[in-house]
């Protein structure tokens, strides 16, 4: 049988604002037969989505295809003018973005979005289009499929708007579809709705597609072939079982251990041993954005009666969807947005709600670190300049103490002292967040918040930085909040861990009674729809009943 | 193509020949500003000439004026005013239009609300007519005039800079140092100022042009600069009956406006990436 697409020997090059030429794809050869979902999976940098562009002829800025050739239905794509590829996108090739509520215009009702690419090519008329848009979103499971065209990008949640990107690339009839990423930024719940719909369509209609992720259980639900790529190279192709389970290449096997759920194991049970007070003490808080109302409470409450204890020593996770109030209660914690009820207690010590009325001793024993690096970072100031602000502002260290102690600071998070000299700008996704804890390490807390402080790092990446804060807190002595979606991470690293939904606790369980100790409905849900590595798990587990 | 330019914390700030040119223009003038009126051959109210609207000649190197007066020497006396008072103006117009806008955009409440809708109330006013009121009330010298000046583009500058802080305010960076205790000035030197230096610096460029144009507008109704002195604006104003002629003397201060109001910009859109904005 021949094949529907065959890449062969394709080179990539990219040119960099100082006008260097870098090769991003380093000859890379595959081929996707008609009808087969062929995964590309690999760390961020890997080259995975720029590989899936070239199918449709496309390289982002700065790139060029350099080398090689890729064949769909026997033409080149690299060698077609743009009127080809323009007339090929959306009928033989067609797009899956990660993010569906950036691709969607929010000024346009959804259907007319969807049946634009029948409209551009002028494949059938307009009234035919509706119908198969219709068709399709029954296909994919949305619910009231005859009317959910007729809303706005904002009035259907983000799973829903997936699918409905889904919907946009499936109906000019391609022989290839590519999926950038499509459920990564989509709760573990959602994700599952959003796969199942994925699956059933794409084997129903016969379609073959490229599916880009980082994720190999996500990978190992949807995909019959996986590429592993890495620094655009490709290092095992193989079919989803033999990769899963008997991978050849080391890489592919350093991947698959960094997804393992390594349970937090301590040598004495904190928990129990410990009768005093608990360092951190979270009471009936409730929280949340707007004008107070009548009730002394703000108009859209995002918090409600929540409580926790975090003992010396110990971390806690917080779990939870999007939306489930974990990262407000961060917030909440250090004070950037003040409590309307309850109390935080640091040590048995009361805080003020608001960090501008608390000491400075108060705050720099409580420290916060947020989730993304690349804005956490001032961009303006050099690494140096960011961690010693905190020392000078803290401690009152100045000249070469302060440059000491900062060489010291990025030694402990595993860094070079010559960075200091660097603009966040020129660090990697992983050093950035390393800095970032490093400038919570400065003030020499006794509490950091860490909120979601791995979920946008690639998992070997991630699963050093969990290292790290333990290395650090047998050194320090510290005790986390671990804010996350993911519960193999929370798993790795905390004692206790805490589900959250719609703003108020769910239940609070032992990290080593996890996942199977949990009793709430919600919880169990929860946990149940984390994917496995295993390319059975989606068709076992039952439908959620909306 | 660039030039780098030995500079003292750091050998290498890079500056395109574009840059160069115009920075070496600005320079050009700005000294002119400082030391012209020394190398003035005639005395700037004095009638040298028989005829008007004269010819370029080695007597009269940029011609004469509408009475026969001395255009070169005219055009250096300028200088000092039109460079002297649109600088001193606009470095205050948006040196406080920043600060003030950045700090409400940081502090919010009602700090921000008044004095967005004070300023807003005085955008409404004409700026002309403003000029003109005021400088008649208060009667016109050269620090009355640069305080008018600053006043009249204070709420643009104040505006433009309150916009950029607000979407700065909003990053991570701002959030960390708030947890951290910091106050509102370390908060608007420290971590949204460097990031807001390059659009600040092209509205700075901008508003600099509208100044040496209001300047020159106020100067020929009789109440800028004060006669027998002239900014360029004024000479190109009192000679503009020249122009059927094609007199050098309205030529010469337009094209001493143009080269200025243009290097300025040009030097500022050119300044070396490490200044203009460190983020990229």
């Amino acid at each position: 049988m021949q094949n529907l697409v065959e890449i062969r020997d394709l080179r990539v090059k990219a040119t960099t604002d100082a006008g260097n030429v870098l090769p991003i794809i380093k000859g890379v050869s595959f081929d996707i037969a008609p009808g087969e979902i062929v995964a590309l999976i690999g760390e961020s940098g890997s080259g995975k989505t720029t590989i899936a562009l070239t199918l449709m002829g496309h390289t982002r800025k700065g790139c060029e295809i350099t080398g090689g050739e890729i064949l769909l239905s026997g033409q080149d794509v690299v060698r077609m003018t743009e009127a080809q590829r323009q007339a090929m996108r959306g009928t033989e090739v067609a797009y899956v973005p990660q993010s569906a509520a950036a691709a969607f215009n929010p000024a346009l009702r959804l259907i007319d979005q969807v049946v634009e690419v029948a409209k551009i090519h002028g494949t059938m008329p307009m009234a035919e289009a509706r119908a198969k848009a219709i068709d399709l979103f029954r296909a994919l499971a949305l619910p009231d499929p005859e009317t959910i065209g007729n809303r706005y990008p904002h009035q259907v949640s983000g799973g829903q708007l997936q699918r409905l990107s889904a919907a946009m690339a499936l109906i000019g009839g391609p022989k290839l579809v590519i999926f950038d990423e499509p459920t990564t930024a989509l709760d573990v719940t959602t994700q599952i709705e959003v796969l199942r719909a994925f699956k059933s369509v794409m084997k129903e209609r016969g379609m073959a597609g490229v599916y880009v992720s980082h994720d190999l259980a996500v990978v190992a639900q949807i995909a019959d072939r996986i590429v592993v790529l890495k620094g655009g190279e490709v290092q095992e192709i193989g079919a989803t079982a033999q990769i899963l389970h008997h991978p050849a290449h080391p890489y592919t096997n350093e991947l698959l251990s960094a997804f393992e759920p390594r349970t937090f194991a301590r040598a004495a049970d904190p928990v129990a041993a410990n009768a005093q007070v608990p360092v951190l003490e979270v009471s009936h808080v409730f929280a949340g954005y707007g004008p107070l109302g009548a009730d002394r409470l703000p108009h859209k409450l995002v918090l409600k009666d929540v409580g926790c204890r975090l003992e010396k020593g110990c971390n806690l996770g917080v779990i939870g969807e999007s939306g489930s109030g974990k990262s407000t209660l961060a917030r909440a914690i250090a004070g950037l947005l003040p409590p309307a009820k309850g109390k935080v207690l640091l040590n048995g010590e009361l805080l003020e709600p608001a960090s501008a009325q608390r000491s400075k001793e108060d705050l720099r024993r409580l420290q916060i670190v947020f989730q993304l690096a690349d804005t956490a970072l001032n961009p303006a100031r050099s690494i140096g300049d960011i961690l010693g602000r905190p020392l000078t502002f803290y401690h009152g260290l100045k000249g070469a103490a302060r440059q000491a102690r900062i060489a010291e600071l990025l030694e402990m998070v595993r860094l070079p002292r010559t960075m200091m000299h660097r603009l966040p700008a020129e660090l990697s996704g992983g050093q950035k967040q390393r800095v970032n804890l490093a400038r919570a390490l400065a003030a020499n807390p006794e509490v950091i918040l860490c909120d979601e402080i791995t979920s946008a790092l690639d998992t070997v990446v991630a699963a050093a930085v969990i290292d790290l804060l333990k290395e650090l807190q047998r050194e320090l002595d510290l005790s986390y909040v671990f804010i996350s979606h993911d519960l193999s991470t929370v798993q790795a690293i905390c004692d206790e861990v805490m589900v959250m939904n719609g703003g108020e606790t769910v239940e609070t369980l032992r990290a080593r009674d996890l996942p199977d100790g949990a009793r709430h409905p919600y919880s169990r849900l929860l946990f149940d729809s984390i994917p496995q590595l295993d390319t059975g798990w989606l068709d076992r587990i039952p439908a959620r009943v909306a | 193509m660039a030039v780098s330019f030995p500079t003292p914390r750091r050998l290498g700030y890079r500056l395109n020949w574009t840059g160069a040119l115009a920075a070496l223009v600005v320079l050009f003038w700005a000294l002119t500003a400082i030391i012209g009126p020394w190398f003035m051959p005639h005395d700037p109210g004095e009638i040298v000439d028989f005829d008007f609207f004269g010819p370029i000649t080695d007597q009269l190197w940029l011609g004469s004026d509408y009475l026969g007066r001395d255009m070169f020497s005219r055009i250096l006396m300028g200088a000092r005013y039109t460079v002297g008072i649109s600088l001193a103006a606009v470095v205050l117009a948006c040196a406080s239009g920043v600060i003030l806008g950045m700090t409400a955009a940081v502090s919010g409440g009602w700090f921000d609300t008044v004095l967005s809708r004070l300023f807003d109330a005085l955008n409404s006013i004409p700026s002309k007519l403003f000029g003109l009121v005021m400088v008649a009330a208060v009667g016109s010298s050269i620090p009355v005039l640069i305080l008018v000046l600053a006043v009249i583009y204070l709420p643009g500058a104040f505006r433009f800079a309150r916009a950029l802080a607000v979407n700065i305010n909003t990053m991570d960076y701002v959030t960390v140092a708030r947890a951290r205790g910091e106050r509102t000035p370390y908060l608007i030197m420290n971590e949204i100022l460097p990031n807001m230096t390059g659009p600040v610096l092209a509205d700075v460029g901008l508003r600099f042009v509208f100044i040496v144009l209001l300047l020159s507008g106020l100067s020929f109704l009789g109440l800028g600069v004060q006669p027998p002195y002239a900014d360029w604006g004024s000479l190109v104003r009192e000679n503009i009956g020249g122009l059927p002629f094609a007199a050098p003397a309205v030529i010469m201060p337009s094209l001493a406006i143009a080269t200025l109001t243009i290097s300025v910009n040009l030097l500022i859109d050119n300044l070396p990436t490490k200044i203009r904005d460190r983020s990229e």
